[in-house]
């Protein structure tokens, strides 16, 4: 039920942001408190990278920075 | 101009005291008369021209300004008594609960004090605002019983309101002064638990003793034609207020008995009260002399005709037009016909080049009354001429180069045409002007869909660019060229309607076929002037085939295709695969799934290959064509196209019969509690649901017999069959059988206890006695299938009228939270400070009105290049 969430890389998460010229506040945000990362190493600042199915594209990856909850 | 960039971190509301309400005016109002003798404007009058000026030629004693420059003054009026502000009542009676009647201290026992203060503090910092408030009407609610003050040990009684205005403590009048006496003793520190900031205010400045008047030209008065002087709502509710007002001063000043100081006070309260608002429900509106209630403070700005909605959400604009719709389909889809009467009073401004001037100075000779002309002239510095009879000729004298004419509406001039609701960017297309005769706009009726007008006395609006800009833009992106294929499933949403598929349906039947002359009449009709093939007989399809262009390819199903197995191709024994092959219609009839608005892949695939213009012309003549055949062959509908062959009433019976037998199985499998509910439902709901759908498949079957069992030549079936119009179902209900009807989704169930009627046995689950209709409206229906089908048909219509204004909130709201959100170059679909809300738009980057359906076809794009 719940689609795949991981943690980027630090090396990742730069090649990711200077993809989308983006700084880390323009980036869709994900609670630190939130349920899906209970079990998961992670801190605030850190990139979530989400694989979920999608009705138009079968698969799509979406990424949130994680925020102070 | 400089921008000056300030974030506004907070708005504060506070309350306005009297002695700066006393700095901030100008002029002491002391009399009720507006002007003497000469029509000149009293010193200390309502009308004082301190406050500012509304008549044109008199100058503000303030600041000097004239009719536009001066931004008007306050003034004040001294209240003899004080009057209590209506909307500060809620407050007011919450202040007198809370407090002593005494001392005036707040009813919380001091050493409870200091932990209130700690816990408001902690919530508003904690929490918020609301929270805060929510947590002070809690102690307020509390203080409300002490019955003893903890300060003086005074005993508290009840303070009953009144509404609106009137305070009573134990049957005995707080007047506004006992009021102002209480409130001014409460100290500062007690307001934090009463909600009220110390800084924004005392509370007894809720109990007005000055009230200011709003400057003159916020109440500005109108010059009747008859140069007599009508003033403002709002200076006559002042007038009143301060008539009384010198009354009671008088009366107080010579001693006057008590009752009439009371009867005068509560009149001035009266006054006060419908300044501030005039529809208070307990008290009756201020009238106007003619029995027109007063408009006064709170009726301008609220509601729908109020400041917000009426003049600041929404504004009136120039050069715009709005009359009833009809429809034209000879004129183009892109077109839209306009009276000459619109023509000749909207202008486009056109700049007078050494190349272009004799061509306007023709506008301008003919002048404003005679089309095409113009009605105004700019001259280079700004200057503003009309043309009239006796200025034509100075200004064809001056007219050159850099002039511009503001010329009439003609032909081939870009619009931006509109039907509300707006709810996509298709209701506000860029169309060219046609000027006709009539009075009505004229519009091709393939552009009825977009809009979703109808021509039932629909109105629509028009709207004339201005510049070159705004007409170069709202050709390129608003041309209704550009919005054909729709960005929410990628067909097109413009295309043929009704009568043109019917039309182009029966044209395209197989053994159609028109002699040499006749075709080439209905060529002419249509306005195809192309050399018809060497032949004497034409069949439907050649016909349809002559506007097809030589290397048009296309294959598609039709609607009536019965999906079976093994597709044949165009060797469908039922005509029911359209195959066009380098121009010329092989097989299958056109109908809704080819040539449709919303559905017509035919169309969609003449888009892809020739484009949007020349998809237009084509678009036209083909609903045309269906048009002219029908004229050509005679369309009409009768009652008796719903007849259906007699030995079909007996197997409809027969199934209606078989339903009803096996829901009375279900019904006793029920009451023998033989029955296995479905999993989260009970019993009652499974046998529901299960009646409901065999009741359901029956109408089904019926429908199906009907269908094969009425001609596909009539000419109801051909509406159906093809699409234009209605379906089978329609046909059966009428034929045959309504089925079932359903009240809020379930069988009906209401009336009387147990039952619906008193004419059906108690607990009776049977079909008929819930609202099963077994025949079909030509049949007649009896009276308690009369009555059942009358319920549904109320409750239906109680839905969408009810469902429609709510939808339509909840799409507006969308929309407005929505509006600025766009997809960037990389793909992203971000807001308005870059924030990413998809990082690829649709999660799959395809854009939808240049997919098919949504999706890239690979193997046609594949065929296309290999070949």
């Amino acid at each position: 039920m719940v689609p795949k969430h991981e943690k980027l890389s630090k090396a990742k998460a730069k090649e990711l942001l200077e993809k989308y010229n983006v700084v880390p506040n323009q980036l869709p945000q994900i609670t630190l408190t939130d349920p899906t990362l209970e079990n998961m190493e992670v801190e605030a600042g850190d990139i979530i990278k989400i694989t979920r199915k999608s009705p138009t594209a079968g698969e799509s990856v979406y990424y949130r920075v994680i925020s102070i909850g | 101009m400089e921008v000056v960039r300030e974030k506004i971190e907070k708005l504060e509301f506070k309350l306005i005291s009297p002695s700066f309400m006393k700095k901030m005016a100008i002029v002491k109002v002391i009399t009720p008369e507006l002007y003497d003798a000469d029509g000149y404007p009293v010193d200390g009058g309502l009308m004082d021209i301190r406050m500012g000026v509304v008549d044109p030629g008199l100058r503000c004693r303030t600041c000097g300004g004239r009719v536009k420059e001066c931004p008007g003054h306050f003034g004040f009026i001294e209240l003899a008594r004080p009057a209590v502000h209506v909307r500060f009542v809620p407050w007011i009676i919450d202040f007198l609960r809370c407090t002593c009647r005494k001392c005036s201290r707040i009813l919380i026992s001091p050493d409870k004090i200091a932990a209130y203060v700690k816990d408001i503090k902690k919530i508003e910092r904690q929490k918020g605002e609301l929270e805060k408030w929510k947590f002070i009407k809690g102690v307020t609610k509390r203080c409300r019983t002490v019955s003893k003050c903890p300060y003086c040990g005074e005993k508290q009684s009840k303070i009953k309101l009144e509404k609106p205005t009137t305070f009573n403590e134990d049957r005995i009048r707080l007047t506004p002064i006992d009021i102002r006496e209480r409130l001014e003793r409460i100290p500062d520190e007690d307001l934090l638990f009463l909600g009220l900031e110390p800084l924004a205010g005392r509370p007894e400045w809720m109990i007005i003793t000055l009230l200011p008047v709003p400057p003159v030209t916020v109440r500005p008065s109108i010059t009747l034609e008859s140069g007599q002087r009508s003033e403002d709502d709002l200076t006559h509710k002042l007038g009143d207020i301060v008539r009384t007002n010198q009354r009671l001063f008088e009366n107080l000043n010579a001693g006057a008995p008590e009752i009439i100081i009371d009867d005068l006070w509560d009149l001035l309260q009266y006054h006060v009260t419908t300044f501030f608002a005039n529809n208070i429900s307990q008290i009756p509106p201020a009238r106007h002399r003619s029995g027109r209630p007063l408009k006064t403070l709170a009726e301008r700005i609220k509601s729908k005709e109020g400041r917000f909605r009426r003049n600041l959400a929404g504004k009136r604009v120039d050069f715009s037009s709005r009359t009833v719709i009809s429809p034209d389909p000879h004129i183009q889809i892109n077109e839209v016909g306009i009276p000459q009467v619109v023509a000749i009073e909207l202008t486009v401004p056109e700049r007078v080049t050494e190349w272009n001037k004799d061509y306007l100075v023709g506008f301008v000779k003919r002048g404003p009354t005679k089309y095409p002309g113009a009605n105004y002239v700019i001259t280079p510095d700004g200057k503003r001429k009309k043309v009239i009879p006796d200025t034509v000729d100075v200004i064809l004298e001056e007219i050159k180069p850099g002039y511009i004419v503001e010329r009439h509406m003609i032909d081939r001039d870009v619009v931006i045409f509109n039907r509300q609701p707006s709810l996509h960017k298709m209701s506000m297309m860029a169309h060219y002007v046609k000027v006709l005769p009539g009075k009505t706009f004229r519009i091709n009726p393939c552009t009825t869909t977009p809009y979703n007008a109808d021509f039932d006395g629909d109105e629509m609006n028009l709207h004339v660019p201005q510049t070159e800009e705004s007409r170069a833009e709202a050709e390129m992106l608003m041309n209704v060229a550009n919005q054909i294929i729709t960005p929410r499933y990628g067909l097109p949403i413009i295309g043929s309607e009704q009568d043109h598929i019917s039309g182009c349906y029966l044209l395209t039947q197989e053994g159609f076929t028109l002699s040499r002359s006749e075709t080439s009449q209905l060529m002419m009709s249509i306005g195809q002037f192309e050399k018809l093939p060497a032949k004497k007989i034409f069949t439907g399809k050649e016909i349809f085939s002559l506007l097809l262009p030589e290397d048009f390819n296309f294959e598609g199903k039709t609607k009536r295709c019965r999906r079976h197995d093994k597709c044949e191709g165009k060797d469908c024994e039922y005509d029911c695969y359209v195959c066009v092959e380098n121009g010329q219609l092989k097989s299958g009839a056109i109908d809704d799934r080819s040539i449709g608005a919303g559905s017509g892949k035919l169309y969609h695939e003449f888009i892809k290959f020739y484009g949007t213009e020349r998809a237009i012309d084509f678009f036209q003549k083909v609903s045309l064509l269906g048009i002219k055949v029908l004229n050509m062959i005679g369309f009409t509908v009768k009652l008796s196209d719903t007849d259906i062959a007699p030995e079909s009433f007996s197997e409809i019976k027969s199934i209606l019969n078989n339903a009803e037998a096996e829901s009375y199985m279900l019904i006793e499998k029920y009451n023998k509690r033989q029955m296995r509910a479905y999993p989260g439902r009970t019993l009652k709901e499974t046998l529901e649901s299960n009646v409901m759908s065999v009741l359901n498949r029956a109408r089904n079957k019926v429908s199906k017999v009907v269908e094969s069992h009425t001609s596909s030549k009539n000419y109801t079936m051909v509406m159906a069959d093809s699409g234009a119009r209605g379906s089978s179902l329609n046909v059966a209900l009428i034929a045959a059988c309504v089925g079932q009807t359903a009240l809020r989704g379930s069988r009906i169930n209401k009336g009387y206890s147990e039952r619906v009627f008193p004419h059906f046995e108690k607990n009776d689950l049977g079909p008929g006695a819930h609202g099963f209709i077994r025949h079909g409206y030509k049949g007649g229906l009896n009276p308690f299938e009369f009555f059942f089908h009358a319920i549904s048909g109320r409750d239906s219509m109680m839905d969408t009228s009810m469902r429609t204004p709510k939808s339509g909130y909840m799409q507006r709201r969308l929309v407005n939270a929505l509006q600025d959100i766009k997809v960037h170059f990389d793909g992203t679909v971000r807001d308005s400070s870059g924030t990413v809300i998809q990082f690829k738009y649709g999660e799959d980057g395809i854009d939808v009105t240049k997919s098919d359906g949504g999706k890239i076809n690979v193997g046609d794009i594949k065929n296309e290049v290999i070949g």
